[in-house]
């Protein structure tokens, strides 16, 4: 008690004990930990730069996009923003919103019931179920792509938004699925059986008490939903053509002019990225759970 | 039957009834909630599948409506006597390994860095993370012209400037190109993966190993990395599982080429489909493909359910 009151003349081991507790706490001037600050914070900015160099190309003239050695500094300009309007990219851009957000909810209509039943209120065989869900997400799509592309042709939805969200649904349902199942899990039982011997029925139970309680979970994976049906490519490309093509496949009209539009290139991607970016910046927390399909927390 | 029921229910009210005992009326209304979903997702994804291996037994192709004979197995023979499904085989599996394996590696490294307390370390989990949310279409795009370009490109002005010659990146590497584009966006993904499992594991134990006197090194080789085992396997096969399908920078950066250099199998299908048209082969090819992803399922499948069962 004494010893540790008087700091001029420290015991040994009590300053043994401090360091450590600095140690832990990770003071500012530790050598190790500035290391770790600047080797983490050059390998961060380098994994960004190219995000952020597109970012910056966008706001250059077109001579100045492609110069050797490149153009760090330039008076940023608007214009490639607006060529990019001006040349009919809001329709792609509506559609890319109407298939994720029209996906995105059929998602979460169809999901969260599944995922009561397969945790809450388990059917019998629910592993079974749970498993065949996940092993559609491992079909890979081009096993899918002909019989779809035949089929809408078939019945006339090529090239239509219902058919590209329908299967962006599919698509998202698994992840959906066992993501809500690790939300309902976490509901503290009590509340359930509460409301089950108050006599709440199902329909009941699930509206007032488990969707409020599980409210962020359900937006954190439509978040996830969202992110997935944006960025998707193969199916639009191979199923849309004027009518339905999304913001991807309007990327796509750039190949063909190579080199010559690079700073109207990258005013589109920024455009096509930036909404996914910041709901990812958003949505980071739930981002590995969604990701490991609710199985890392 | 009800009235059987009810006086278990009075005497126990708090325990659910047991699986066994439900009747098929409850077991129904159980499923209820179930069904929509289910039906959808095989509706939507078997079905297909179903159609896909109807296919590969039939002489078709788009373009000539007179086709459509069966024809058996002969378009499963076509396909792998095909030198070019063969070549795609073989670059889907060099594309995937390498592709696995290096993100993985610089996965694993920046996980053990952000693991770190340090200044704006939040911050730079957000600028590890973009790479990953960014479009692939878009990713391919920015590097094809803004990297790659072997006059304007800045890879070849950032290794200008430790004197190295210029290269053709895409002419030259494409695999190499490609790889590192996937690399680039699959980082994260591991890096995240294995983050939440260096952050689940239980400060005691790393305290006491401390204590013990067991030196950084040992810990982590002990402790730590067998810990993070599962979480290593789990973000493997996902990975794999994802990068096996690879389409978008392929289509977008080298077209497959130069010549089949850079072919996977979704590129390749995507061809046999919507370039030549050729039905019957190009749904025997798929089929092989679905059945080798069954093979990386199954262990997938193993580990997520390994994970899964200490959760329950």
């Amino acid at each position: 008690m004494t010893a540790t009151a008087t700091p001029p003349i420290r015991p040994p081991e009590v300053s043994d004990r401090a360091a450590a507790a600095r140690r832990r706490k990770g003071r500012k001037f530790n050598p190790g930990t500035m290391l770790v600050a600047i080797v983490a914070w050059a390998v961060g900015l380098l994994f960004f730069f190219p995000v952020l160099w597109m970012f910056l190309t966008g706001f250059k003239q077109e001579s100045q996009a492609s110069t050797d050695p490149p153009t760090f500094f330039f008076t940023p300009t608007l214009d490639q923003y607006r060529a990019i309007l001006d040349r009919d990219f809001m329709p792609y851009f509506l559609n890319s919103l109407t298939a994720s957000v029209m996906s995105t909810v059929f998602v979460i209509i169809l999901a969260t019931p599944a995922a009561y039943a397969l945790s809450i209120a388990k059917v019998p065989k629910w592993r079974d179920s749970l498993f065949f869900f996940i092993s559609t997400r491992m079909m890979p799509a081009v096993a899918s792509i002909l019989p779809l592309y035949i089929l809408a042709k078939n019945i006339g939805m090529l090239d239509n938004i219902t058919m590209l969200s329908l299967i962006y649904t599919a698509m998202n349902l698994p992840i959906a699925v066992w993501m809500i199942r690790s939300f309902l899990l976490e509901l503290p039982k009590e509340v359930l059986e509460a409301a089950r011997v108050d006599g709440a029925k199902v329909i009941t139970e699930m509206r007032r008490i488990i969707l409020p309680m599980i409210a962020p979970g359900l937006a954190a994976t439509a978040l996830i939903c969202f992110i997935f049906a944006w960025n998707e490519f193969f199916f639009a490309v191979s199923l849309t053509a004027t009518e339905a093509a999304t913001v991807p496949v309007f990327l796509v009209g750039f190949i063909t002019s190579e080199g010559l539009f690079w700073a109207r290139l990258s005013a589109a991607s920024t455009i096509a990225v930036l909404p996914v970016i910041l709901a990812g910046w958003v949505a980071q927390k739930w981002l590995v759970r969604g990701l490991s399909l609710g199985a890392v927390k | 039957m009800t009235v059987q029921a009810a006086p278990a229910v009075a005497a126990a009210p708090r325990r659910r009834p047991a699986p066994k005992r439900m009747t098929r009326g409850e077991r129904w209304k159980r499923r209820a909630p179930l069904l929509p979903a289910l039906v959808f997702a095989i509706v939507l994804t078997q079905l297909p599948f179903l159609f896909t291996l109807y296919y590969s037994v039939l002489d078709r192709n788009l373009l000539r409506p007179e086709t459509g004979r069966f024809v058996w197995l002969e378009n499963y023979g076509k396909v792998f006597t095909d030198e070019l499904f063969r070549n795609a085989v073989f670059n889907t599996v060099k594309l995937t390994v390498s592709a696995v394996v290096l993100s993985m590696v610089l996965g694993i490294g920046l996980a053990l860095l952000l693991d770190k307390q340090f200044f704006g370390r939040g911050i730079v989990r957000t600028l590890l993370i973009t790479p990953f949310l960014v479009m692939p279409a878009a990713a391919a795009l920015l590097w094809k012209t803004s990297m790659f370009n072997p006059v304007f490109g800045l890879l070849n002005w950032a290794i200008g400037l430790f004197g190295f010659e210029s290269i053709d990146w895409v002419s030259q590497y494409p695999m190499l190109s490609i790889v590192l584009v996937l690399t680039w966006q699959w980082t994260p993904f591991m890096m995240l993966i294995v983050l939440a499992g260096l952050q689940s594991q239980s400060p005691e134990i790393l305290e006491a190993a401390r204590v013990d006197g067991a030196s950084g090194w040992a810990t982590f080789r002990r402790i730590t990395l067998p810990h993070l085992r599962q979480f290593i396997e789990l973000g493997i096969l996902l990975g794999s599982i994802f990068i096996v399908q690879t389409f978008d920078p392929i289509f977008m950066i080298t077209q497959g080429g130069p010549g089949q250099a850079t072919t996977n199998l979704p590129y390749f299908i995507y061809q046999q489909a919507f370039r030549a048209f050729e039905v019957g082969e190009a749904a025997a090819a798929g089929v092989i493909v679905v059945a080798a992803t069954i093979v990386i399922a199954t262990f997938a499948l193993r580990v997520i359910s390994d994970l899964f069962k200490e959760e329950t």
